[in-house]
């Protein structure tokens, strides 16, 4: 399909299994190791669709979504954000900076694919 | 030479001769080692003798080439060489065998062989053939008959009216039989 | 023990990943803990933000592992900290406390999922109790929320699947819609997952052409969904946007069906409200609202990394070696000395010159790929402290400094072990109780110093104690009750203490539970020696001890002096020649049963002949008028080594003898030289204690390689270990001194009178 997809977490263990997931499911996929690095990645180009953890240094994943949605060639890419159950307030704290929508960890690798799916 | 018995004489499979006590008995009967398929060898000559290797075991033939001394090892630990970036030992088979000293020339050549996860080479006068041998064609060594360790070779072939003797690698250069030589009454601090 | 959520079983791949992960987080933690413990009055945000993530990353992979034990646990510590970082719970001291021991929690259960292993439910139960009663008296705090319980989303629940319904869904965005990367066409291509869908829009909103703004959204839609997936799976299509927008579905049951759109775009929408946002609801690219990158931080531009398979990097490493000796090889093609071809032609020259500035450099840069801080060592000491000092109801504290000194990845893995050892030998030995330290008028808390630091191309690591220090008396006592040392020799201060490496050393009485059995001092020399390093100890009675270990920087590269005897070259390390000389005969002694030695500056240097040890024929025979290469031991001492020329300084890349070839005593490992030719590198702590032949009774046989075909024979100049042991210049002193008045006789090949000796 060609789809191309941003990956974005502090945690190895996490971008690892995540890259993975996508990239069988045919999805081209970057990864960046926090929101800093993330912009850094992506440069001037577009992306298909971009999943990004919420706690990270350096650039955090609310303020990540922010500096993607104040840019021209990322207001209207779909951003999902990687959020854990007990983390209400966050998940609207994201969606209230511009995501267009999140993923509960612990998931499922189909979780992630059918939730991928439903945005790009 | 005259120790040769046609293979077709000896296809007994499961002949458990006795074994001759007598060491002047000569053969104590051939019996065949495998059985089944065929294996090829590279056979070499160490002056009028030759002998085969397993070609599966065989890395390179690697002309003469200076080496380096090992020091405090046995004389038929020639030293070692450079193969491309890897250090590998050279042994002089025919030193090995108690025959003496091989006199070098560029003429001489290297069987750089694999035995288990290292890689050896061995000092031999010239390679002469490529053989295809069939297990039952193997005939067991005669004990005593040689002055050679038999545990080294694994068997006997006739190629056309030549003998040649198979070797066995494994514990021909084992690292754990190349003691150090370094005096026997001298116990080393370390 | 694990249960994994269903799907997972492709990424049980991944633990690997993850349990390196989990040791570099929790080393991370150790040490901001440390620090947090040190000035928990200063704490930042970043700091607390920075331990919150370590936890929150721990506990994100445990989830997808399936380590609910571990999870568990995680989740409690995550909470507090996570109550700290918002500024709800205070950070004193008995906080950070807490969250050290929480740490030590974590890092059993990290380690038993690790292993696989069944640690009891109750584990660390008190850690999580005072956790709990930490987040509980932060402010705000309300009910500790434990909501771990629903992987799934929560929306899910068992519906009647199999009857075909058919939904009617009028869809009303809010303007606003876009501006989160929302796109109805993708609802509605999912809804096209789960039947057949009508759908028909509804443009009654759109306002006027010159009044269109091309970033929102004005449409609104009908659909019927006829699907036997229930509603909550066309529910769920709207997961995302159903805040933004007005929404009803109604099946085709409810006393609703059909929508009537009129009376719904008159009527307010059951679900939300579809107020529209305020008046800017786009972040406009101008606004400075969102913080730009390049503002973010003050603090120093951070540098990104990534991660590369150690196995790529030991290549890199392998072909960059290889490089320097073709390199190499190729300098010496133009090296008239060498039988090089000389050349004229400059550009060749330069080119070569260049070559030569080129490899060097890339075989600096590349060393330094595998170079890392010693930070992920030291991270694992503070726990043993800790721990130790309990055990040993001992009050201590760790400090440390130049964690970021960096070393070869190689060099580090071999670390661990001695360091943790002489740790451990510090608490037990060295540190005493807190009583006992008011009594001498010490602080109660003993302090044990763990530092690196680089200095002349090696690295250096200390670890030190304000303890009692050495007992000279005992140790004294042990040598010589276990023969080490014979009962009368007098030894400095110094050499009295570094007599706990002596081999056969350490066999304690009783057995510590700490120290352990039998792993003695001098097996943490060995280890250190077999690195290329050395340790050494200095001591202060009363004061406390310091052990200072000198490594080198990388195991891959070596920088040696080529030298040559007879016909062979040998490589010895450029680090421990101490300097080179030619005796005069004057110098050389003898002395019965041991050798010969030097005398250098007033002291007595035991004297090596390569070409004895080696039995290299035709080479130097007499240390007098020939080249000695003074040497430093690891245990301290020095020899010289006899050698027949000096045939240059080089950098050589250490090529492993085995597994092809034996291991040879004196030899500790191989190189390729510039003309391809293996060049032995020597192992000289090993050389001291083998047997010089005697060289007299060879022959050379003139074939290449040739040695002599006899065999040496043994004879009584061999041990010249002997000459090692400690005090070694006032033993020979003694015995030269005894020689002289017993009026022995020296073996004749040597052709010295005692009384020339003697007269020294």
């Amino acid at each position: 399909m060609g789809r191309k997809i941003l990956a974005v977490d502090d945690s190895k263990t996490m971008r690892d299994m995540v890259a993975f997931t996508l990239k069988g499911a045919g999805f081209d996929v970057l990864i960046a190791e926090d929101g800093q690095h993330a912009l850094s990645v992506l440069g001037g180009d577009m992306v298909d669709c971009i999943i990004t953890d919420i706690n990270m240094p350096n650039l955090d994943g609310i303020g990540l979504i922010k500096a993607l949605r104040s840019n021209p060639a990322h207001r209207a890419t779909p951003i999902l954000v990687l959020t854990t159950e007990s983390d209400q307030t966050k998940k609207s704290e994201g969606r209230n900076a511009g995501a267009t929508g999140w993923i509960v960890k612990p998931f499922s690798p189909d979780k992630l694919l059918a939730t991928v799916n439903k945005v790009c | 030479m005259d120790q040769q018995i046609s293979a077709q004489q000896k296809n007994s499979v499961n002949g458990p001769s006795a074994q001759v006590a007598d060491p002047t008995a000569g053969y104590d009967g051939e019996r065949p080692i495998h059985s089944g398929e065929t294996a090829q060898y590279i056979s070499f000559t160490i002056g009028n003798e030759e002998y085969g290797v397993d070609i599966m075991a065989v890395r390179e033939i690697k002309g003469w080439t200076n080496t380096t001394p090992l020091p405090n090892t046995p004389d038929y630990m020639v030293g070692v060489l450079n193969l491309r970036g890897v250090i590998v030992p050279v042994f002089d088979l025919r030193c090995r065998f108690n025959e003496g000293r091989t006199k070098a020339t560029d003429k001489h050549v290297f069987i750089i062989v694999a035995v288990g996860d290292r890689t050896i080479g061995i000092l031999v006068d010239a390679v002469s053939d490529i053989l295809t041998v069939s297990a039952n064609e193997i005939l067991a060594v005669p004990s005593a008959d040689r002055a050679i360790d038999d545990v080294f070779l694994t068997g006997l072939v006739t190629v056309k009216n030549r003998m040649v003797a198979l070797l066995e690698l494994e514990h021909l250069f084992d690292p754990q039989s190349v003691p150090e030589v370094d005096g026997s009454d001298v116990e080393a601090l370390n | 023990m694990s249960e994994q959520p269903t799907g997972f079983d492709d990424l049980a791949q991944f633990k690997q990943t993850f349990f390196e992960e989990c040791g570099e987080l929790l080393g991370d933690l150790e040490i901001m803990l440390m620090d947090l413990q040190g000035n928990p009055e200063n704490a930042t945000t970043d700091d607390l933000n920075a331990i919150f993530r370590a936890v929150h990353s721990i506990k994100g992979g445990a989830g997808a592992f399936g380590f609910t034990q571990l999870v568990t646990f995680a989740h409690t510590f995550e909470t507090l900290l996570d109550g700290m970082r918002e500024g709800n719970v205070p950070v004193t001291l008995g906080c950070v406390e807490e969250l050290i021991r929480a740490t030590d929690i974590l890092c059993d259960l990290v380690n038993a999922a690790k292993e696989n292993a069944n640690l009891p439910d109750n584990h660390g139960a008190e850690i999580t109790a005072a956790l709990v009663a930490l987040t509980a008296s932060g402010a705000g705090a309300g009910a500790f929320k434990n909501n771990l319980d629903a992987n799934e989303d929560p929306k899910i629940e068992a519906s009647d699947e199999d009857e075909i319904t058919v939904f009617d869904v009028w869809f009303k965005p809010a303007a606003h819609l876009f501006s989160n990367g929302s796109d109805p066409i993708m609802i509605f291509n999912e809804l096209q997952t789960l039947g057949q869908v009508e759908i028909t829009p509804d443009v009654s909103g759109l306002p006027a052409l010159h009044s269109l703004e091309s970033e929102e959204s004005f449409l609104a839609w009908a659909l019927k969904v006829t699907t036997n997936r229930g509603q909550v799976s066309v529910e769920e299509a709207f997961e995302f946007v159903e805040d933004d927008c007005g929404l009803v579905i109604n099946a085709a049951t409810s006393p609703d069906f059909p929508l009537q759109i009129r009376d719904i775009a008159v009527a307010a929408p059951v679900n939300s409200v579809v107020t529209p946002p305020p008046a800017t609801p786009l972040p406009s690219a101008t606004a400075p609202g969102p913080q730009t990158p390049a503002a973010k931080s003050p603090s120093a531009p951070t540098a990104t990394s990534i991660r590369v398979d150690l196995d790529r990097v030991d290549q890199l490493v392998n072909m960059v070696g290889e490089l320097v000796i073709t390199q190499s090889m190729l300098n010496q093609l133009t090296n008239v000395e060498e039988g090089g071809v000389q050349t004229s032609n400059p550009d060749m020259v330069k080119g070569l010159e260049q070559l030569n500035m080129h490899t060097r450099e890339l075989q600096e840069s590349v060393m330094a790929i595998r170079m890392q801080p010693v930070k992920s060592v030291f991270s694992r000491m503070p726990r043993l402290v800790r721990e130790l000092a309990a055990k040993l109801s001992k009050k201590v504290t760790l400090v440390t400094s130049g964690e970021e000194t960096e070393v070869d990845k190689t060099v580090i893995e071999q670390l661990a072990d001695p360091l943790m050892h002489m740790i451990r030998n510090s608490l037990d030995h060295g540190i005493e109780g807190p009583a006992e330290r008011r009594e001498a008028g010490k602080p109660e808390l003993a302090t044990v110093n763990l530092s690196a630091e680089h200095r002349s191309g090696r690295i250096l690591i200390e670890v030190s104690d304000d303890g009692l220090g050495i007992n000279r008396e005992r140790v004294f006592e042990k040598a010589t009750e276990k023969g080490l040392v014979p009962t009368d020799i007098k030894l400095s201060d110094n050499e009295i203490d570094n007599l706990i490496f002596l081999p056969g050393f350490s066999t304690a009485e009783t057995v510590s539970d700490v120290s352990g059995r039998g792993v003695g001092m001098d097996v943490v020399r060995r280890n250190i020696n077999n690195l290329g390093g050395r340790i050494t100890v200095n001591s202060t009675p009363g004061r406390g001890s310091r052990f200072t270990m000198s490594l080198p920087l990388t195991l891959a590269v070596l920088e040696g002096m080529v030298v040559a005897v007879g016909v062979e070259k040998f490589v010895l390390p450029l680090t421990s020649i101490i300097e080179t000389i030619r005796p005069n005969a004057e110098h050389v002694h003898t002395l019965v049963g041991q050798g010969e030695v030097l005398s250098v500056r007033g002291d007595y240097v035991p004297v090596v002949y390569l070409s004895r040890v080696f039995a290299i024929p035709d080479a130097a025979e007499k240390a007098a008028g020939g080249l000695v290469v003074l040497v430093d031991l690891a245990n301290g001492r020095r020899i010289g080594i006899v050698v027949d020329e000096l045939l240059g300084q080089q950098q050589v890349v250490i090529k492993s003898l085995e597994p092809n070839s034996p291991h040879i005593s004196g030899i500790s490992a191989a190189t390729i030289l510039g003309n391809g030719m293996v060049a032995l590198i020597l192992d000289i702590d090993g050389l001291q204690s083998l047997p010089q032949h005697d060289m007299s009774r060879k022959k050379m046989t003139g074939e290449n390689g040739g040695r002599g075909q006899t065999r040496a024979s043994q004879t009584e100049t061999g041990k010249v270990e002997q000459c090692q042991s400690v005090g070694i210049e006032k033993e020979v002193r003694r015995i030269m001194e005894d020689q002289a008045n017993l009026g022995v006789s020296i073996p004749s090949q040597y052709g010295q009178k005692p009384e020339q000796a003697a007269a020294e």
